[in-house]
Formats: structure tokens, sequence, C-alpha cells
């Protein structure tokens, strides 16, 4: 497991990563490394450069902005996973880090990079997507700033371009909302079958808003919209919320492999959006 | 440097070795990797290798152009087929199992067609390893693709064959006849008068390809510049490997000495010559200069041998009331592209074993094996034996079903009684000694059988959406491989002997040679405690010796569960040798009559008196050995050698309860007992770690590994994303206890542990998770069993779902090639 020759650059500045992006016809940028280094060493992709964007210090941290919370991309899983700010306002990102692979990676892996890397069974997309995030895009002319909706585009393919770098995210606070993260496995260490993302506010005994992400079920995570719609007013257990979840499958169309068929992931969706609200009803 | 205090042992420090929880004194450098793997080492001058292997399943090598590799930096030479086609021997079938069998060359290195997608056509020398690599991918070899056959039954039918030149994909049809034999009567006779007056359990069950997932990848370093040629290689038969280095390539036996250092596991994986070491003895051999190969993961999936993929055809004839009268068995057994070092041995193991522990008064056995376009199978932990286990508890389940009766009570009608041994099996062996009412009745207590079966009636009764099931399975297999008489009437073309040295130093310590080579069992400890109280001398100056063949010159290797029940007799002899020699001295010494002195607890006494002297005392004398008589010899080192009579015969009984959640079809395992009867435990300790291991490697087949190909004959399951195997997240903490018989077969009373956790637990939990649906209309579900093809099972298809539909890698699943960051 060794990777072809590749030339390292390992900036400490924002600026210095973004010329030398643009400089290369072909290079990578590496963050963690828990993606791009399985991929480097079984040889699915060779760069002539790899962008080491680890020494740039601005890009870490969660901090408070008002009415969202802005993480740096270079925060890792395990900072997120123990955010006491994130916790509060944003739940079901806490929820989700739990599940996300183990200890070593959780340490290692970046925010940021899992979602630029856009595996479509990574485990954060879904979480992100439902809780309406605005992605923070560096290029040469400046920053833009892409929503949720825009961001995901394919299979390995989000809004951020070639010569672009992802330096925060901005999630929306959904103080006191409850949220689960239901991840379906066959072992502890792979990626989601399927899993799915469900955070709800509860009003008076019963469901007043919800936002579902679907993890693996296409090529990019997707939003349960009609789950969303149809929650909306019901008893928040797992009976009340049965004829909601029926939805779940709606408009999606997940792969095949050797752990599901398609068809099998759109039934396990159901199940699981039925199970994962419930359980945010009572977190 | 971190250093690990050796942790205190859990028994007291004096007293008897054997039974004690010695804690393994190998470990503290196996845990560290701070040792001698393979990979490891590196001697003056060593070049690295990287290997180009075939991307089809079946294809003739048109050319192969190395130009361009040869010009990259710091590339040595690059060798193609043709070029070691004189040199590099082949790889042998030790056990031709019929006299007709189709055996193909296998040549190390392909040299005009190569079989399976992996086979190696070319390798890069290189001065680094990363250089070899990237060098590697240079070589352009153009292909002319051939027809492949990839599934056992197609390949059954000699449409497209596997090798075009010997007319068929069928090797050889070995068969056994209790009629024929002698041991029982005639099995069609019992299915025939059984269709009319009895029941008849049909059953075609499948046993998919597995892939021996050993820690420590395969590595070779041949190094051609001294005396002898010298061969580090992790393997677990260095002594297997230098015969057939000698005998295939006209090397001198005496020019080669192979040595394998610590190694990082085999489960059979490692049993077994490779095209790979072979190449690395050749190319170093060529280039005159050392030369290591160290695979990858990836490489190890797809090019070592795979283990298990059968067709299992079973017939059970039984009487109305459930006592069986027969059992007919046809396997249709994948060997792969070649026959491998065992080959069609391997399912051929389990013809003692598919009547397992019940009297069977007919019993008829017909193993087909087959060539296919995939890599070859050979030895997988439990070889032939976990699938005939598998057969017979899946099918005695199905008879109990058949009846409405608990599994366990159709077990106890027609299991031998404890009054009945040793008892003469209707396959012809003799098993020894056993218990299975003391191991059932203890494993069901530790179970709560009676209060699980009660809340599994009570969930059926509710329709709860997580259903439990129970499993049963009361096994016995054939351990100690193998006495060297049964194997030659077997045709195997080596002998099942194990061979010891017991050297007494001038200071007082032993140095113990074994012939068996450990790869991870705690060899090293388990033998110094046998020594130990052989000799009267503490554990801690007991040093055990292994794995070199120039240190350990005889020996027939690990494999088998071979390494306590052979090697550990042939130890004991060469102790009680040692101390027959030290009498002599020690008599000289007392100036006593021989017959006067006695030896006890590592003392030598002269009876009647208060004279005496320790076996210590006798190597120091022994060591200047002044005033030794003529008649004296000047050394009481000795060797020991053992061929058993028969096998041994563990038994035990495993109780599984799954939980099936019917919606996902996800299973949960709940509870496990295991009961075994292993004879005599040497370190309780170290069984109980073979147990936990083998059980969780039988439950990894019932539930997650499978060998996938594509229709290109290509390994989707390439990469430990895609080859599922469980972690100590996945797995409960299983409840072990024994039930001792000793064996009568060795002196030490052993039975031997190595295989009989992963022999017993795959139809323990394949049978729970069936029981748990049965009353669902399932009868049967494939393994591995996934949440899909139990959810498919419960949906009403009994063959559960194929595994795939399109698949494909996870890592192939889409365009990595824009420039993005990673998590």
């Amino acid at each position: 497991m060794i990777p072809a020759q590749f030339d390292y650059l390992a900036p400490t500045s924002l600026e210095e990563a973004l010329a030398a992006l643009a400089e290369s016809d072909d290079a990578k940028v590496i963050a963690g490394g828990q993606s791009l280094l399985p991929v480097l060493r079984m040889r699915l992709n060779a760069p002539e450069l790899v962008i080491d964007i680890g020494k740039i210090d601005a890009l870490r941290g969660v901090r408070d902005d008002g009415d969202a919370l802005v993480i740096g991309a270079l925060t890792t899983h395990h900072e997120l996973l123990n955010d006491p700010l994130v916790a509060e306002h944003a739940l079901l990102l806490t929820k989700a880090a739990h599940e996300l692979a183990d200890p070593q990676i959780r340490h290692l892996g970046t925010f940021g990079g899992a979602l630029v890397h856009a595996d479509p069974a990574g485990d954060l997309g879904a979480p992100v997507l439902a809780l309406g995030a605005e992605f923070v895009i560096a290029g040469s002319g400046g920053t833009r700033t892409v929503g949720a909706d825009d961001f995901f585009v394919d299979l390995f393919e989000t809004a951020v371009g070639e010569d672009e770098i992802l330096t925060e995210v901005r999630v929306p606070k959904r103080s006191g909302w409850g949220a689960h993260y239901e991840k379906f496995v066959r072992v502890a260490h792979q990626w989601p079958i399927v899993a799915v993302a469900a955070t709800v506010r509860l009003d008076g005994g019963s469901i007043a808003e919800a936002r579902i992400g679907l993890t693996n079920m296409g090529s990019i995570p997707l939003r349960a919209r009609g789950v969303e719609q149809a929650l909306v007013g019901a008893s928040p257990s797992e009976d009340g919320v049965a004829a909601a979840a029926e939805r779940a499958a709606e408009g999606t169309s997940p792969p095949s492999d050797l752990n599901g068929s398609s068809e099998y992931r759109q039934h396990l969706a159901k199940v699981l959006t039925r199970r994962a609200v419930a359980a945010a009803a009572r977190h | 440097m971190t250093t690990l205090e050796q942790a205190p042992a859990a028994g007291p420090e004096t007293g008897k070795e054997i039974g004690k929880d010695r804690r393994r004194k190998e470990d503290q450098r196996l845990i560290t990797g701070r040792t001698r793997w393979t990979d490891n080492l590196s001697v003056p001058g060593m070049l690295h290798m990287a290997m180009v292997r075939s991307p089809h399943a079946h294809a003739r090598i048109v050319s192969i152009d190395t130009s361009a590799a040869k010009q990259a930096t710091n590339v040595y030479d690059v060798v193609t087929g043709h070029d070691i086609a004189d040199s590099q021997g082949v790889l042998a079938n030790a056990w031709p199992i019929t006299e007709e069998q189709k055996t193909p060359t296998h040549l190390p290195m392909a040299v005009d067609r190569v079989t399976f997608a992996g086979e190696v056509v070319a390798a890069v020398i290189a001065r680094s390893a990363a250089e070899a690599r990237d060098a590697a991918e240079l070589v352009d070899v153009e292909w002319e693709e051939l027809p492949a056959v990839l599934d056992i039954k197609e390949a059954l039918k000699d449409e497209v064959l596997a090798h075009p030149d010997l007319g068929t994909n069928k090797s050889a049809l070995w068969q056994f006849d209790s009629a024929a034999a002698g041991t029982g009567g005639d099995v069609d006779e019992a299915i025939a008068k059984a269709r009319t007056d009895g029941i008849v359990i049909e059953r075609e069950l499948l046993q998919q390809r597995l892939m021996p997932a050993f820690m420590e990848p395969r590595s070779y370093l041949a190094d051609p510049t001294g005396e002898q040629i010298t061969l580090w290689s992790s393997t677990q038969i260095p002594h297997i490997v230098r015969f057939l280095l000698a005998a295939t390539t006209g090397v001198p036996e005496s020019k080669i000495r192979v040595i394998a250092p610590d190694v990082g596991g085999g489960f059979g994986g490692k049993l077994a010559v490779q095209p790979e070491e072979w190449i690395t003895f050749a190319v170093a051999r060529r280039l005159g200069k050392p030369v290591k190969f160290t695979e990858t993961r990836s490489e190890s999936l797809m090019s070592n041998h795979h283990g298990r993929a059968q067709v299992q055809h079973i017939t059970l004839a039984a009487e109305k009331d459930g006592t069986v009268t027969g059992l007919k068995v046809h396997l249709d057994a994948d060997l792969g592209s070649y026959v491998a070092l065992l080959g069609g041995g391997t399912p051929v193991l389990g013809a003692f074993m598919f009547n397992g522990i019940y009297k069977f008064p007919a019993y008829q056995f017909n193993c087909q094996t087959v060539f296919t376009n995939r890599p070859w199978t050979d030895a997988y932990r439990g070889a032939g034996r976990p699938e005939a286990t598998y057969a017979i508890e899946r099918v005695m389940d199905d008879l109990a079903a058949h009846l409405g009766v608990d599994p366990l009570e159709i077990r106890e009608k027609n299991w031998i009684k404890n009054t009945e041994f040793p008892f003469t099996s209707v396959a012809g062996l003799v098993y020894d000694t056993g218990n299975y009412e003391v191991a059932t009745a203890k494993a069901k207590e530790m179970f709560g059988y009676d209060a699980l079966r009660a809340e599994q009636k009570e969930r059926r009764a509710r329709g709860d959406k997580v259903q439990l099931g129970l499993g049963v399975s009361t096994f016995t297999e054939m351990c100690g491989l193998a006495p060297s008489r049964i194997l030659g009437a077997l045709r195997y073309g080596a002998g099942g002997w194990e061979h010891a040295t017991v050297r007494m130093l001038a200071t007082g310590k032993v140095e113990v040679v074994i012939g068996v080579s450990p790869h991870g069992q705690g060899h090293e400890t388990a033998f110094s405690q046998i020594v130990a109280d052989r000799l009267g001398v503490p554990f801690e100056d007991v040093e055990v010796l292994h794995g070199d063949t120039q240190v350990s010159a005889r020996g027939l290797d690990t494999y088998g569960s071979r390494s306590l029940v052979v090697g550990g007799e042939a130890v004991l002899r060469a102790a009680d040798k040692v101390i027959e020699r030290a009498r002599v001295v020690a008599a000289h010494l007392l100036e006593a009559n021989l017959d006067d002195v006695t030896f006890d607890s590592g003392r030598f006494s002269v009876a009647g008196t208060d004279q005496g002297m320790g076996i210590t005392d006798v190597a120091l004398a022994t060591f200047t050995s002044h005033n030794f008589p003529d008649d004296v010899e000047t050394n009481i080192d000795a060797q020991g050698s053992f061929d058993a009579v028969t096998f041994s015969f563990p038994h035990g009984t495993h109780l599984c309860a799954m939980e099936v959640d019917t919606e996902t079809g996800r299973v949960k395992m709940r509870k496990y007992v295991c009961v075994d009867d292993i004879g005599t435990v040497i370190n309780p300790l170290i069984a109980q770690g073979q147990v936990h291991g083998g059980v969780t490697q039988g439950i990894s087949q019932a539930l997650f590994e499978e060998a996938v190909f594509d229709d290109a004959g290509t390994l989707v399951s390439g990469s430990f994303v895609d080859y599922l195997l469980p972690t100590a997240l996945d797995t409960i903490s299983y409840d072990v206890a024994h039930s001792p018989n000793p064996s009568t077969t060795n002196s030490l009373g052993a039975k031997g542990v190595g295989e009989t956790g992963t022999i017993a637990s795959t139809p323990a939990v394949v049978n729970a998770v069936v029981d748990a649906v049965r009353h669902l209309g399932v009868t049967d579900i494939a393994m591995p069993m996934t949440p899909e093809r139990v959810w498919t099972a419960l949906r009403g298809d009994p063959g559960g779902a194929d595994t795939v539909e399109s698949a494909e890698p996870h890592f192939e699943g889409g365009n990595l090639e824009s420039p993005e960051e990673d998590r």
C-alpha cells in the first residue's frame, strides 16, 4: 500500500494554499487524510501535488456567531463531538459525530474534509443538510457562501471548485431541538448502509417542526421533505410518526451493493426514519 | 522506548505448571510489534520486489513489454515468467486424492496463460519498495482474454473450461461408502426405506468462499549470498517449504535454510507453498542479491488461497421417531484454478466428520472437486470439518423441526452414549473418549436454556417485532493431524509425526527445540509449562526455540490442531530421555546402583538414603565431565518423536441465542455458551483465547464474510471495506467452560483446541437465526446472513437474496479525480 510519488506542500496561510492550488493543474488538498490516504495508497488517484492545509490554524475551531454556530473546516470530529456549543445548538451534529467511524479516525479526520470529500455514505452530509447549514468557500477571487441544498452536487462532488477551499460552515442554531442519528451497519466500523439524521422541535406534546436528512440513499445526501411536512402535528411516538415515515423513500434512488439492494435500502429508510424521529423526540 | 511490565500470573508461582493460567511469555514482543516479523528484517544489499498481476480471470499472455519499467528510477531488473521458467520450480499438490486426479501444472509465475485475476506475470526489483511499486505500473502486458468459468455449478457443465487442455473442469471424485468399507450398511437402502416408512430430509447447503485474514500480510526475504540460501518466510510450514523448494527447484535441501521468524497469524492461509515465496527465492538466486517481497492487503485478499467454497447436497434418513438410519453426502468443492498444497484433501477431511457424534448405521460420502477461474482454495481454520459440522448440525435441526421436538432431544436420541466409548464411527474412526451428556447438561445450565425457550414462546405469542431463536451445535472434530499411516492410506505425500529436542545447558537452563511452528498460538508458554513440570525446573528457565530449519532440523509444522497433541507428546518423550540419560550420570556421581536412583520433581534420589542431586547439578557435572567413566556419555540432551495411532476427538456443546429484528432483518447475538471437551488443558487462559477467537471466526462465516466476484471474475470484496470482519464491537463476551475427558491417544491427554470454536459456532448461529423465524415459514438463509437476506427470507424467498445486484467496491463508487479535501 504505497502511494505513487507526489510533491507535498504545507502552507501556513489560506492565501498561500489558494495560490498553490491555482498554480497546479493536478493538486489535491489534504486535511486529516482519513479518506484521501486510502485512495492514494490504493492508487485510485495519483495527484502530482498534495497541499496539506493542516497547519492553517485559522480554519480550526467552533465559535458562536449570534444566530448561528461557525465551525472551522479543520475542526476534527473529536472536537465536534465534545464541543458544548454544538451540543447545545446543533445536537444533531453531536449525535452524528458520535456514530462516525472510530476514535482514531475521529481524532484525525476533519469536519470540512469529510463534507468536501462528499462520500454519499459519509455521516455528516445528511445532518448538515437537515440543519440547513451554509458553506463558506474561499478562492483566489475572495469568498462565497453556498446553501446546503446547493452544496452537494454528485458522488464525491461538491460546489467547491478546483481552485477553492472550504473554510467554514455556518450552522443555524436550533437550540432545544431533539436529535438522533440512526445508523444501520453490519459491523461497527463500516460506512452506513443507510442512516437517518432527524432533528425535531416539540410543542405541546406534538411535533411542531422536523428536519430529516438521509445518508446513502442516492449519490448525495437527501432531505426527506415529504416526511418533514407529514410530521407537523404528529404525536412523537413510533406509532405516531409511522405514517409520515412511510414517505422516507420518496424520490430516492439508492445504490445497490454488497450490503443491500436499492429496494432494501428504500425499505430501511422508512423503518429507520420512524425510529430516528421517535428517538429524536425523546432527547 | 516503552516497555511493558510482565503481568502477574493468575495462579500461584509454585507447584504444577500444567493447568496454570500463565500469561504468554511471547506476547510483549508480538503485541508491540517490536520483533522479527519478516518485513521488519533487512540484510545488506537487499532489493525490494513488486508484482505485476493479471487483471483478467482467464487470459493468454501475448507479450510483456518491460522496457519502460527497466528504465525507471533505481530499478534493478524486471523478471517475467519466461526469464525464470527453468529455475522457478512448481507449486506442488501434496495430496492427490485419487490416482486419476487431474492436476494442472502450477507455476509460481505464469508463463503463457493466467487462470485467475491476481496471478503474477512479472516482478519488478528495485532499490526501494516504493520504486518497485511505481515501476510495476509501467510494465505493459498485452492480453488475449479467454472465456472464464466462475461458478461451481457452471463449471460442472464443462461448457467453459478453466484449463482447456484438461478437457474438463472435474479434477477428482473421492468416495467413501460404509457398506463397501464394512463400517456400516447400504445408505441407498436406508433412504429408500425412509421414503416409504420414515423421514427423509434433503438439503442443498452453500459454503461461501472465505478469505483468511491473518494480521501479518505475507512477506518473504531470500538471501542467496551465503553458503546456504536463506529464506525468511511468514509461513506456518518452514520445514515443508524447505523440502518442497528442494524437491521442485533442484537446489539441494542441504543448501536451503528456511526461517519462519515471528509469524502474525495464519489460520491455514499460510499452510501453503506460495507463488510469491517461490518467485522471491528464484529471483534472489537469479540476481545473486537478497530480495524482499511484502504483499499489500489487497494482494493478500486477491491472491492468497481462499477457503470453504462448497455446494453440499445432504440426504438424511430417519425412522418416524427420529432415530437416524442413513446419511448421504455429495459435495461439489471449488478448487479454484489450481490444486493447492492440500487441495482436494481439504474437503475430503470432512468425509470423516459429516456423521458427527451420531450413530448413523449407513453412510456415504462423495466429493467432486472442480476447477474454476478463481483463486485456489485450501485449508482455512478447521479445513473440511467446519463444512461437515455445519451440514450435519443444520439437518439435525431440520429433523427436530420436522418432528416438532426440541433440537437437543433429537440429538440426544442419536448421539453416542458416554458408556459406548471407545466407539467406532460409521466413517471408520475410533472416538476414544467423550461425554456428550455432561457437556450438554452443563451448557444448558450456563445458558439458562429453559428460560430462554420460555421467552421465545412468549415473544412468538405476542408477535414481537424482535424474535428470539436458540441455536444448538453438538459437534466433534478430528484433531492432531495426523497419523502417518492414515495419511499414507489417504494418499497424502508426507507423514504426520512430530519431533522435539530437549537440551540441558550447563547453567541449568533448558532449551526445547520444537518441530511445530507457532504463529500466534502461545507455544513458547505452553511447552515451557510442560517441560517445567516434567523436568522439575522453573518455568522461567525453559526457552522454546522454533521456526528455523537450522535450529529445528526436523518437524512438520503447525496446522490441524496438532501442535500440542502431536508436538507436545514429542517434547515429553525428549524430556523423558533426558531424565533417563541424566539418571545414568546421577548414579555415577552418587556412586549408586542405577536401579536405586529415582527421579521426582527435578531431583534424583538414591533409594533408602538421603543422598540425591538436582537435574541441574547433573547438567553442570555433565558439562565438566570430570572423572566420567568411559561408559557414561558426556551429554544428556535428547530427541523425541511421536506419531499418533489415531486422531484425537474434541467435542462440545455450543448454544447460541440470536435476536432477529423482523422489520430490518438485522440479527443480534444475545448469548453464547460453549462447553468443550478438549481433554487435558495445559493453560486455561490460552485455551480460552483459542475458543474465543475460534468462535468469533465461525460467527463471522455465519454473519459477515464472503468473497464476492463480479461477472468478469474480479474480486469485488477486495479490501476490508467490502470484506467484512467483526471487531470486538461486533461480538459479545462468550461463556466458555470445559468438561475434560482426557484423550487416550497421547500421554498428555490433550485433544486440540485450535479449531474447535470455528468448527462449532457457525451452525449454532445459523440454527439460532432460523429458529427465531422458522414459525414465520423460513427454513434456510444463505450465509453470510446479511440483514437483507434475512429480510428477504421473511418475505418468502427461502434462499435469501443474491449478494449483489450491481456490486462495486466502496472506493470505486465514483469520480475520485477532482481535487477535493478529504475527511
